[in-house]
């Protein structure tokens, strides 16, 4: 499965897709880069004339691209098809070591701790573009394919 | 390993589990997992690959899906341990 193809998976689309690029996926992890862009709808107000961009979405954005981009392809299934990925996000815990500002450019280095019954496991990196480490933890989640809907 | 210390070290495992609304008192050999204990499907993996650690055993999708309760449970590690 390409790169490009595991993104197409991907069940989501603006304003909450935060994967811009995949840079790697392996059996042991994956690595990927986003772009907050200056508009998105969230800094008007985290925090009152003083964007940065909040905790939450760093992490959805670590999991989209170190457990979903990760799990589309440790599932590898020719059929697989946007439609019947159900993805659930079970349990994270994360710490936030810089802020992340409106225009940075991130990039994600997740490992995989375990995939099994359905459930991935990965240890997530988040670096800015200085190469500092924004912000680190564990992210699990559910992921099944839904056979005939 | 007797029955009894199996079940003790089974319910110890659960108990890590449980939401706060369930307490370790609800932890019957008939509960139910998911509907009974209230543990979702993500814990229920995590109890799986911890009562692997502890009893020496592996698990496989299929026992997953028989597993229901925790006489259930029990069943499949006694199956796992004398097979």
């Amino acid at each position: 499965m390409t790169h490009q193809e595991i993104i197409g998976l991907l069940p989501y689309k603006k304003p909450f897709l935060f994967v811009d690029e995949l840079l790697e996926v392996t059996e042991d992890g994956s690595k990927g880069s986003f772009t907050f862009d200056r508009n998105l709808d969230f800094y008007r107000g985290h925090f009152k004339e003083n964007p940065v961009t909040p905790g939450v979405i760093l992490t959805e954005c670590c999991a989209q691209i170190g457990l979903v981009c990760l799990g589309i392809y440790l599932m590898r299934k020719e059929e697989l098809e946007k439609s019947n990925i159900l993805i659930g996000m079970s349990s994270s815990e994360m710490e936030f070591l810089k802020p992340v500002f409106p225009g940075e450019r991130v990039t994600v280095v997740s490992k995989k701790i375990y995939f099994r019954f359905q459930k991935l496991k990965c240890e997530v990196q988040m670096y800015n573009a200085k190469k500092e480490l924004v912000c680190k933890g564990t992210v699990s989640g559910m992921l099944k394919i839904e056979v005939d809907g | 390993m007797q029955e009894k210390e199996k079940y003790q070290k089974l319910k110890d495992i659960i108990q890590v589990y449980l939401p706060s609304d369930v307490s370790v008192d609800n932890i019957q050999p008939s509960s139910n997992f998911i509907s009974e204990l209230n543990i979702n499907s993500a814990n229920l993996v995590d109890i799986i690959l911890d009562v692997e650690d502890a009893f020496d055993i592996r698990l496989e999708n299929e026992d997953m899906n028989q597993m229901q309760t925790v006489a259930d449970a029990l069943q499949i590690i006694d199956s796992k341990l004398n097979g």
